[in-house]
């Protein structure tokens, strides 16, 4: 039989306003569903790519950075700036016992004077001792970076083979990052050359609020993954009690700011999302029940000419689920439509990483939405189904 | 086919008279049969829409049995009954029955359409044409009058054209005119070979009957009030 010839079709195109109200009410709580599991989804990705970007256990940094928060402002809030330590100071991090793998950075702020072409900021990395850019480079470009070529981030208006300035030298884009949803989006990476040559032009510039620098004596950071055998702690307090003049930080603690945070918008966003459904839920058994009732008579007439038991409990069991599979495909069309196009905007906003899921995810998402909100339609109206296959047929018709 | 009532009987649980119980229908034993147009009068409470409903298979009587060419009616399970209720009963109810999202002919087809079946068009339009109702067809239940409505709920119940016709009150808020067609119209079936059974409180729907009947307190009388049948 075709739908559109279904008494439940036409029992609802026979009521278009209870109908529509039913719909939008479906549609509200699929859309809550799913906005709230990508909000949800994409801040713990953030998260993730946020924590495989640090991609190191300690991070060791002049001083001054970490009074001044600049650090955690320009790792986790993708403000620019950039701080320096003496070569010396980085050698004596480094003889330290307990050290793994370590790598220093090297960090610059472009200004949006003149001889920049955007304000962003630029982090250099040793190609050979680095452990946290390069394997993340290598998924958008497989080639070694050459002087004077950077890699820009997702949310930087430059593409390949574009040139930017810094500092009055040409840049040449040679790869673009896929997005992480954290600061990177919006920094230019570089090797070790390009960025001292960029420093020292800076200097010559007077640009640089460190005037008495020369770019082969410093370096901004140092990242370090702990050897075996030695705990995290252990070397951050080594290197703080014996290293003066610099500040061992884990990484992991750095992020616990942003992970509490985190956790707590996702509460917040878990706890909104059941009390609408509860609600919505509630409403929705409501609706269905008067619905049902109100129509007692018809279903009554049904059953005189022959409507079985079963059928009249299948009618109203279609009603519910016709209604909750229209309702549900336009909550999820909307809540795509919302958080899709404007990530980045919510991202801002939030001031958290937010990272959208893989798209398969998201269709996975949205094809569970459909389906959990169209079986909550179902669960509603179940107690509506069964009422009227138990109706008591002579009783009603002779109500009038 | 004949309809057959055995010894049925319907009691409700309602004080009355130091008990519990009410017998709306006292023991009754009726024969419908092809041909014959049966009309059932009574007073207001008397129990006649009790009778009819547990002759459509809508009640089932508290003791005894109703037998369709010797088919126990309430010893099928529902889902049988109710096919059984579609092919071969056809029910006016009480009052207006109509669907109010479909229009005429819709309701009118709803006993087929409940089942996935469809009927030839010719013999659609020759029933509508006989209750002179043709030309509603995509009329809403709202738009038409009480006689129009009366005579879209017998098209619906003659529809799957089945061999038992039972009226409940058919005419009660019809004029003359239309009280004499609705009359008509059921006696033309009944003179085809299908067994009529009408509920009516029109005192001049005597003269349509083959049989007639009296319900009182319960108790079934034939037309002379002379007992049971
Ligand atoms: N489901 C029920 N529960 C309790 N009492 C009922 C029920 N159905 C009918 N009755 C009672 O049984 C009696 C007979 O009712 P019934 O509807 O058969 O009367 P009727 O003869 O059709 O009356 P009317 O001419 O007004 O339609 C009435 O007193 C009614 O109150
Ligand atoms: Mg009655």
């Amino acid at each position: 039989m075709k739908l559109k010839k279904t008494i439940a079709f036409r029992n609802l195109a026979g009521k278009p306003v209870r109908t529509m109200a039913l719909i939008l009410l479906t549609a509200l709580l699929s859309l809550i569903l799913l906005g709230g599991t990508l909000m949800v989804s994409s801040l713990r990705k953030g998260l993730h790519s946020l924590e495989d970007r640090l991609g190191a256990d300690i991070m060791v940094v002049p001083y001054e950075a970490t009074t001044k928060s600049e650090l955690k402002n320009i790792v986790l809030q993708g403000n620019t700036g950039y701080f320096y330590m003496d070569k010396s100071r980085a050698e004596k991090v480094l003889s330290r016992d307990g050290i793994g793998q370590a790598s220093e950075q090297f960090f610059l702020a472009s200004t949006s004077s003149g001889c920049c072409s955007i304000p962003v900021q630029i982090i250099g990395f040793e190609p050979e001792t680095d452990f946290t850019i390069s394997p993340w480079i290598r998924k958008s470009y497989s080639k070694d970076l050459q002087d004077l070529d950077i890699v820009v981030g997702n949310d930087l208006n430059a593409f390949v083979g574009d040139t930017l300035t810094f500092y009055g030298l040409d840049c040449h884009v040679a790869s673009k990052l896929d997005k992480t949803g954290t600061s990177f989006d919006t920094a230019v990476f570089t090797n070790e050359n390009t960025i001292k040559m960029l420093i020292q032009s800076s200097l010559d510039k007077n640009m640089n609020d460190f005037a008495n620098i020369s770019p082969d004596g410093v370096v901004s950071c140092i990242l370090i993954n702990t050897a075996e055998g030695f705990t995290t702690e252990e070397v951050v307090n080594d290197i703080n009690i014996h290293v003066k003049k610099v500040k061992a930080i884990q990484t992991k603690e750095m992020i616990s700011g942003i992970s509490d945070s985190l956790s707590g918008v996702s509460d917040i966003i878990t706890i909104l999302m059941v009390a609408v459904w509860v609600l919505g839920l509630i409403i929705l058994l409501l609706a269905f029940t008067m619905s049902v009732n109100e129509r007692k008579k018809e279903f009554a007439v049904l059953r005189v000419i022959g409507a079985s038991r079963q059928k009249l409990a299948g009618i109203v069991m279609q009603e519910a689920l016709l209604t909750g599979f229209v309702g549900s495909l336009v909550g999820v069309v909307v809540s795509l439509l919302v958080i899709v196009p404007f990530n980045t905007l919510i991202e801002e906003q939030m001031n958290l990483p937010f990272l959208l899921p893989e798209v398969g995810n998201i269709a996975g998402y949205a094809v569970i939405t459909v389906l959990v909100s169209v079986v909550s339609c179902a669960v509603a109206v179940t107690f509506s189904a069964f009422r009227i296959s138990r109706i008591d047929t002579s009783l009603i018709l002779r109500g009038e | 086919m004949i309809l057959q009532a055995q010894q049925i009987r319907k009691e409700f649980i309602r004080e009355s008279r130091g008990t519990n119980c009410f017998q709306a229908v006292q023991e009754t034993n009726l024969t419908l049969s092809g041909g014959t147009l049966t009309i059932l009068m009574g007073r207001s409470g008397s129990g006649k829409s009790t009778l009819l409903n547990m002759l459509a298979g809508l009640l089932e009587p508290t003791s005894g049995k109703i037998l369709l060419d010797g088919t126990d009616l309430y010893g099928l399970p529902d889902k049988e009954l109710s096919r059984l209720r579609n092919q071969k009963i056809g029910v006016i109810p009480q009052g207006q029955t109509a669907l109010h999202s479909l229009n005429v002919l819709e309701n009118i087809l709803l006993p087929c359409t409940l089942y996935g079946e469809t009927v030839e068009n010719s013999a659609v339009m020759e029933l509508l044409e006989r209750l002179e109702i043709a030309g509603l067809q995509t009329a809403m239940p709202s738009e038409l009058s009480g006689g129009e409505l009366r005579r879209m709920a017998i098209a619906r119940a003659l529809i799957r054209k089945p061999d038992i016709l039972l009226a409940d009150e058919p005419t009660s808020d019809l004029d003359d005119v239309n009280t004499a067609v609705v009359f008509n119209i059921l006696k033309q079936f009944a003179s085809e070979g299908k067994s009529v059974f009408v509920v009516t409180h029109e005192n001049d729907a005597g003269k349509y009957a083959d049989r007639l009947f009296h319900m009182d307190g319960g108790i079934l009388r034939t037309g002379d009030e002379s007992g049971n049948c």
